[in-house]
């Protein structure tokens, strides 16, 4: 392996405490949410028990000291997606959060009706029902880039579907579903182009294989802290400075403004434009906290574990009887997220067999509801990996899968 | 907790050979029901005479619990007036609410599900196809249900 799977275990707490049965936890839900290492929780905890204060706001040390580690934050995520400036990292509480805010701020203010939007068909919900939000305020019109037979966004088709009313191609990185990895720097150069901006939902992408912005030259990048170690309720949205200077607000409130009369107010300098209120400060520097971490293993050795991961799970799962596994069947161009179907089970009879074997795994339709149609499917299970996961748990998984078969069929008399 | 608290013997049976399943020749009344968060669906073909259950059939597609569970209650109301029929799925939500339910034990093998409370996440699954039948009901309340009558 690659990394010392064991070693980087013994950072997460979760696993040193058992769920029920004394059973060790086999957590494979990490493309829903990830566990956390000490060294996050530690720094929230740190934070509140002695650097606590307002930021930007107050006279005080507290709060000048809560100010430097909250900037400080913003300083990392900056240097880890390569962005030219902190200038351009905006909190959000979240990818959610922060595809709404593009939503609003570009949508309203740069498409009108009958204006176009590209996506892929794959899009998780939180960035196709912004759209359509805004398709039900506006009119605006989704456009969908179709699959290549290997289960990826066919970029010649993407392409040809760019009209003179395309206004933005709005894609994931990776799909949640499917594991599939976007060519988003193909996507991109095609889209500027013709001189069309460029939103990456990065919520899976982000976590498993990190983000160069001098490759990928994006208008905006979307990310969530807790599906990388980080809390939840803390999330991350790129905006080029161009951007950010040329787009409206998005909340209004305190600290988004500079001056504020009775009838008129003014914005305030970038990034905080776009951060009204006070923010989730803990959890920025949670965040941060989350992102030296990962730095520290090294994302060349965090990359290595997940392709070792995927190639090892598409050699088992794939040649598992009756087992039907979405998305690529091979390793390139994608990540260890794996949604399958296991000789007619329902996903949630799966889901629950697994855990009583203390096997966390998701099932449902993934909030990709129209995905599952073009699949044909109801819903499926999934199977999603981290660097805290093992090969092992693979095998696990399998065997603990014909287990749950055997006992759908032979319990009966 | 362990596995069979959830996967009784008898839902397991259910589950493999569903009672009632299919789309029968005449019904009166079809309602559909639908767990839009596992995909499960199903429809439930009800025929009644002087009001009165005669016959119900259902079919569709849904996990071991919810295809068990409506396979139970095909079986525990037919030939039940549609005040009975009010009854029992109270008596069955009540039951699957993690309540004592004596009556539950008449009703076919509904008791086995007492079992899914234990497993809050599966108890919607339990519930789909007795709650999908409570709208039809429930409409004698003056409310419109989603239904659509057949008129062979």
């Amino acid at each position: 392996m690659s990394i010392d799977v064991k070693k980087i275990k013994a950072d997460f707490p979760i696993f040193a405490n058992t769920i029920r049965d004394g059973k060790p936890l086999v957590y494979l839900d990490s493309a829903a949410t990830s566990h956390k290492p000490k060294a996050v929780i530690e720094a929230e905890c740190e934070f509140y028990a002695r650097e606590y204060g307002t930021v930007r706001r107050g006279i005080y040390e507290l709060s000048a000291r809560a100010t430097e580690r909250y900037e400080g934050a913003r300083q990392t995520i900056a240097d880890f997606i390569r962005a030219k400036s902190s200038a351009e990292i905006i909190f959000t509480r979240g990818t959610t959060d922060s595809i709404n805010l593009i939503t609003r701020c570009f949508g309203e203010s740069q498409m009108k009706a009958g204006d176009e939007i590209i996506l892929s068909r794959f899009e998780h919900h939180s960035n196709l029902v912004p759209w359509l939000m805004l398709a039900q305020r506006i009119g605006v019109k989704l456009v969908y880039a179709d699959f290549t037979p290997e289960w990826n966004i066919d970029t010649a088709d993407l392409e040809q579907k760019i009209t003179e009313r395309t206004k933005l191609i709005a894609v994931s990185g990776m799909s949640n579903v499917l594991g599939c990895v976007t060519d988003a720097e193909t996507i991109t150069e095609i889209a500027h182009a013709r001189g069309i901006p460029v939103l990456i939902d990065g919520a899976q992408l982000v976590p498993h294989f990190g983000f160069d912005l001098s490759k990928v030259k994006c208008d905006f990048l979307a990310f969530s802290g807790h599906k990388m170690l980080g809390p939840a309720g803390i999330g991350v949205l790129y905006m080029k400075k161009q951007w950010g200077e040329q787009l409206p607000p998005y909340l209004g409130g305190g600290d988004m403004i500079e001056y504020v009369h009775y009838d008129s107010f003014t914005t305030n300098d970038l990034p905080w434009k776009f951060e009204a209120g006070t923010p989730n400060m803990a959890g920025a520097i949670g965040l941060g906290a989350a992102v030296e971490y990962l730095n520290r293993i090294g994302w060349d050795k965090l990359i290595d574990h997940e392709n070792e991961i995927t190639e090892y799970a598409l050699e088992r799962m794939l040649s598992t009887d009756g087992m039907t596994l979405y998305g690529p069947q091979t390793p390139e161009r994608r990540g260890a997220v794996f949604a399958f179907n296991y000789k007619g089970i329902h996903s949630h009879d799966v889901g629950s067999m697994l855990d009583f074997a203390n096997i966390a795994i998701r099932a449902g339709h993934h909030c990709a509801q129209p995905l599952m149609e073009t699949l044909g499917v109801n819903s499926t299970a999934r199977a999603s990996f981290f660097l805290y996961n093992e090969k092992e748990e693979i095998d696990i998984l399998l065997e603990h899968l014909k287990a749950s078969e055997r006992f759908l069929t032979d319990a009966v008399g | 907790m362990q596995l069979d608290d959830l996967y009784r013997e008898v839902i397991v049976d259910h589950y493999n050979h569903p009672r009632n399943y299919g789309k029968p020749e005449k019904w009166d009344i079809v309602v559909e029901g639908k767990n839009p968060v596992c995909g499960d669906e199903i429809k439930i073909y009800l025929a009644v005479k002087d009001d009165v259950v005669s016959d119900v059939h259902f079919e569709g597609q849904g996990c071991s619990i919810s295809i068990a569970s409506a396979s139970v209650m095909t079986e525990a109301l037919r030939g039940k007036s549609l005040l009975e029929v009010k009854t029992i799925l109270a008596d069955f939500n009540q039951m699957l609410r993690g309540e004592a339910c004596e009556r539950c034990e008449n009703y076919s093998d509904a008791i086995a599900f007492q079992g899914v409370t234990k497993f809050p996440v599966r108890v919607k699954c339990a519930l789909l196809a007795w709650k999908t039948v409570e709208e039809v009901v429930n409409s004698e309340d003056g409310e419109t249900p989603p239904t659509e009558v057949n008129l062979e």
